[in-house]
């Protein structure tokens, strides 16, 4: 195999010192087609949106109640898009706060604690439970998942209701943004589970060892030497899981009894709603400028995941030291 | 050799005793820490194990060689009749379809970002391929639905047109999990590689892109992962069939989540008493039943892609 | 080195050939028949068949209440015009009409009938006539809770629209006790649930309540439920799914759908009339249709406040939306043939039987035949 090879290996380094020729060249063009082809197709999308989301942002009042379906009593779609933006950041924030030290945990246990084999079987599992589809988990949290919690809920509220000035209502169907932030939580965690488990696994075992070497306990391993070299992985993986918790269509659909609220009211019915399930749920009944109420409010969380993630770069740049290609 | 052996046994046991008496409270924390990731993996099986208990126990009553090879054709009702087929070639096209288009563009831009990327195009895609993981699925398929409106006319269901939709979800996330496993192969064996004289694409093939096949298989099947599970833009775009469709170029097709959606939104069945070929809950027997079979199939593509990455990722240890 | 290179090699072959055998088996074993008795596709078409002639794909789209209904029509008249395929996109009553009024579907099924900006728009694909609207599928709303042991309650209009106002809150209300008194009424929290989507069920209930307790319900009808907060779920079987799983709970959905659950009789004039198909299609009947609108276009303007004996005014009807003229001659064919199954006795009692519905009358079917005959084609 290498006799063959290395004659033109010869010729090539003569002819010059860069290797950028002939099928380097070809791959280089490639690879960047690639990545200007997927500008393409995000330019049409945006193009897409704006074109299509536009008239529900110039449209009068009057034009937005009746064309526009705006709920009652609204006049102008910040009514509509604030409540629903609050709704949004609030579900998934309450499910990434939940899920990702469980996810952490388990990434950990899978690379570092369990043994080989258990670890292999339980990493297969997180790998299936990643592509459970939303509608499944949407059937199980609505009817298998609301009415067990719906008691732990009203407990709660009870508990939280015996500290003074402190008002807390809940529903007796467990139709609340805490239960569907749960089964968000639950939603995400195989992904961020999974992403870490791969970054913890690519901890460099002279690190590792080093760090035994030095009399470390398995924790101080992991929080000097794991966690350090997994922090931007994690932080990716935490925002892959946070772009599904905001965009979760049918789950929160088929759990969350929506309200327009700007309410903390968790364990309560009808209090908030999310955009993409508000969207889902309009959807069908809605025509002409409705649907472009609907694309704007569709914006809006575009926008929104576009903060979180321009948040999260920064947050892996600042830390780019442990990146092995930089 | 017996020089040695007259002091060592006191040193050691005295820097025995000082290990340990200045190691309690680190060890403490150590034994804390096993416990909460311990307890943080209990605490995850328990909806995870509920849930899959759930799909499984609802699922299996229907589930059968019938059920998996039939379609919907002619079933209406509480007919004790039908099956998921169409459905499941349904899912597997558009799927693959996807994936067909996604994986390409996904990895070669995580190639693109991680060994050639410099200058204001990379920043400028880093930035993208951010801001397109926050398209929510919806939008995707009114994209999709909106782009093929426009050659085909506004009555338009294709499989490829769903097809589309879910590579708009999946490229982000192709190119995300590829870009930080590229990122993880050490610089060293990179350069190793061009000091023996291979041309960088070479490197790239051979070396980069197999040193993290594992990494990158595992981001390839989340993102399918990410997307076999959609409903709304398939909805919207390749609407509902209840006939056997192969062709993703021609007429509606079905997939099973959107198959699990429209038995759940048609809930009981009414049936007259006495009715034998009637069942109440049929519907949400199917769904569960559909749910349990999509699960099945993610883990078949899991099981390939644990073998492929067996296959091709080098022999390391 | 040398043999794990080859060991790779087959395996490499291997798992293609396990892909290739999965998909070859895959692409092998389905069926298009699984009820086995439906006629082979390549066979003379059947016997009896109204219109052989009629073969190709079509396609229809809009109310997902209709979508149980369709099932059977389309299950139906596919047996008897086995050359035909038919689909049904229960994308939504709105998505229906946008979808027929740009001619991308050949059918629409609605909740409510056009309105008058969309008959203007609708001669743009259906020629000079328009569309018309056909009262095809008739379905009682029932109002349905959850309370043990409980089967049937009497509701007066003025109740239910206390209960889902919010402004009764337990189900030992006088006002509840007063309309039941040999029920033993539980001392129990009442949850109202309603549908969160924008529906024809939620805007046929809100207009029978706004007609007849008008002074408790204020709120002018609309398909999006007035009342703020509480709970709620999309669709019939969202609803329902949270009255089954919750005691106490109470939500107004399609009477067929219900399954297990309580319903109410309501009150019409001074008798209580339980929620039934018949009763349904005698308030049909006792209604009449919209004024100033093409011949053949039979929507209807329910009169909620009918007293007439034994009608249940708490009615949705779904209309199936059709073109008074098609420019593609099997398309046209198509339509004609297949409103004509749904409409005929046999059509209809399939619908009764798999959905529910109430069968149309046979006055009410002569106008529609009527009406599927003066539809043009070419």
């Amino acid at each position: 195999m290498t006799t063959t090879a290395s004659p033109p290996a010869t010729t090539r380094r003569r002819r010059s010192g860069d290797t950028e020729r002939g099928m380097s060249r070809v791959f280089r063009w490639i690879s960047t087609a690639a990545a200007v082809l997927l500008l393409a197709v995000l330019a049409a999308v945006a193009v897409f949106l704006v074109q299509r989301g536009l008239p529900a942002l110039t449209a009068s009042g009057e034009e937005l109640q009746t064309a526009g379906r705006l709920p009652r009593g609204m006049t102008h779609l910040g009514q509509l898009v604030g409540p629903l933006v609050f709704g949004t950041l609030l579900a998934a924030a309450i499910a990434l706060l939940l899920a990702t030290p469980v996810a952490v945990g388990i990434a950990l246990f899978i690379s570092h604690y369990a043994p080989r084999r258990l670890a292999a079987g339980i990493g297969y599992v997180v790998d299936l439970l990643a592509a459970i589809p939303s509608v499944v988990f949407g059937l199980w949290g609505g009817r298998t998942l609301a009415p067990v919690v719906a008691d732990v809920w009203v407990w709660v509220a009870g508990v939280l209701n015996s500290i003074p000035g402190l008002e807390v209502r809940a529903t007796a169907t467990g139709r609340s943004l805490a239960t569907a932030s749960v089964v968000l939580a639950v939603m995400i965690l195989p992904i961020i589970t999974a992403v870490s488990r791969e970054v913890f696994l690519q901890t460099p075992k002279l690190h590792e060892e080093a760090a035994l070497a030095l009399g470390a306990t398995r924790w101080e391993v992991v929080r000097t030497a794991v966690l350090p070299f997994g922090r931007s992985g994690v932080i990716s993986a935490a925002m892959l899981g946070l772009g599904r918790a905001l965009g979760e269509t049918m789950a929160v659909l088929m759990i969350l009894s929506p309200g327009l609220l700007y309410s903390f009211q968790i364990f309560d019915s009808g209090q908030q709603q999310t955009i993409a399930a508000y969207i889902a749920n309009q959807f069908p009944e809605s025509s002409g400028l409705a649907v472009n109420v609907l694309i704007a409010t569709g914006l809006a969380l575009f926008v929104i995941t576009m903060a979180v993630n321009m948040l999260a770069r920064w947050i892996v740049a600042r830390r780019k030291e442990f990146s092995g290609a930089n | 050799m017996s020089a040695t052996t007259s002091t060592p046994v006191g040193d050691t046991e005295r820097v025995r005793a000082m290990l340990g008496s200045a190691d309690a409270g680190r060890k403490r924390t150590d034994r804390m820490m096993t416990g909460l990731i311990y307890a943080a993996f209990v605490v995850a099986m328990i909806p995870l194990v509920s849930l899959l208990w759930t799909v499984v126990i609802r699922g299996i009553e229907r589930f059968s060689p019938y059920f998996l090879s039939v379609s919907m054709r002619g079933v209406f009702g509480g007919m004790d009749a039908g099956g998921i087929y169409h459905a499941i070639v349904g899912t597997l096209v558009i799927t693959l379809v996807a994936a067909a288009i996604s994986v390409p563009i996904g990895l070669l831009t995580a190639v693109y970002l991680v060994e050639y990327g410099r200058g204001p195009l990379a920043r400028v895609t880093t930035f993208f391929v951010d801001v397109m993981t926050g398209i929510p699925s919806i939008v995707a398929g009114l994209f999709a639905f909106a782009l093929f409106a426009i050659f085909f006319g506004p009555g338009v269901r294709l499989g490829v047109a769903a097809s589309v939709a879910l590579s708009v979800l999946m490229i982000p996330v192709v190119v995300r999990s590829s870009e930080e496993m590229l990122r993880l192969v050490p610089n060293e064996l990179r350069e190793a590689s061009y000091a023996l004289g291979v041309p960088k694409w070479l490197t790239i093939i051979k070396v980069v892109l197999r040193t993290s096949v594992a990494g990158l298989t595992t981001g390839v099947l989340l993102s399918i992962a990410r997307v076999i599970g959609e409903t709304a833009p398939i909805l919207i775009t390749a609407g509902y069939a209840d006939s056997i469709n192969f062709n993703p170029f021609e007429g509606r097709m079905a997939t099973l989540p959107v198959y699990i959606f429209t038995q759940y939104r048609q809930g009981t069945v009414p049936c007259a008493p006495g009715a034998l070929d009637c069942v109440e809950d049929i519907n949400l027997m199917r769904a569960w039943a559909a749910a349990l079979t999509l699960i099945l199939i993610v883990m078949l593509l899991n099981l390939v892609g644990r073998l492929v990455t067996r296959f091709f990722a080098p022999k390391l240890r | 080195m040398e043999r794990h290179v080859k060991l790779s090699r087959i395996s490499r072959a291997g798992s293609v050939a396990l892909v290739g055998a999965l998909a070859l088996t895959l692409a092998a074993c389905g069926s298009d028949n699984p009820t086995g008795d439906a006629p082979e596709n390549t066979g003379a078409p059947a016997a009896e068949s109204p219109a052989g002639d009629i073969s190709g794909t079509f396609s229809g789209a809009g109310a997902s209440s209709q979508e149980s209904a369709m099932g059977a029509w389309i299950a139906g008249f596919q047996s008897q015009n086995p050359d035909v395929s038919v689909s049904y996109d229960a994308a939504g009553s709105g998505a229906g009409r946008e979808q027929f009024l740009a001619g991308g579907v050949s059918f629409a099924g609605s909740d409510a009938a056009l309105k008058d900006e969309e008959l203007q728009s609708s001669t743009e694909v259906c020629g000079p006539d328009g569309a018309i609207d056909l009262p095809l599928y008739i379905s009682p709303i029932a109002v349905a809770f959850n309370l043990p042991g409980i089967s049937s309650l009497n509701l007066a209009p003025e109740t239910i629209a206390n209960i889902f106002a919010g402004n009764i809150t337990s189900w030992n209300d006088p006002a509840i006790a007063a309309d039941n008194p040999d029920v033993n009424l539980p001392d129990m929290a009442i949850t109202p649930v309603h549908r969160s989507d924008d529906s024809g069920t939620t805007d046929n209930f809100t207009e029978y309540l706004h007609a007849t307790a008008g002074d408790v319900w204020t709120w002018e009808p609309d398909g999006v439920f007035p009342v703020e907060g509480g709970d709620s779920a999309q669709g019939t079987s969202g609803v329902v799914g949270i009255v089954n799983d919750t005691e106490g709970a109470v939500t107004y959905a399609d009477a067929s759908r219900v399954g297990q659950l309580g319903t109410a009789a309501i009150k019409v004039g001074e008798e209580w009339v339980p929620v039934s198909p018949e009763a349904a299609a005698a308030a049909v009947d006792a209604s009449h249709e919209v004024e100033g609108r093409h011949e053949h276009d039979l929507a209807f303007e329910l009169d909620r406040t009918t007293t007439a004996a034994g009608a249940y005014p708490l009615v949705l009807i779904s209309y199936s939306l059709a073109c008074l003229n098609y420019a593609d001659e099997a398309e046209g064919n198509f339509v004609k043939a297949f409103l004509g199954y749904i409409a005929s006795s046999e059509g209809q009692q399939a619908a009764a039987s798999a959905a529910g519905s109430a069968p149309i009358s046979d006055d009410l079917r002569s106008q529609v035949e009527q009406a599927i005959d003066a539809i043009t084609v070419g």
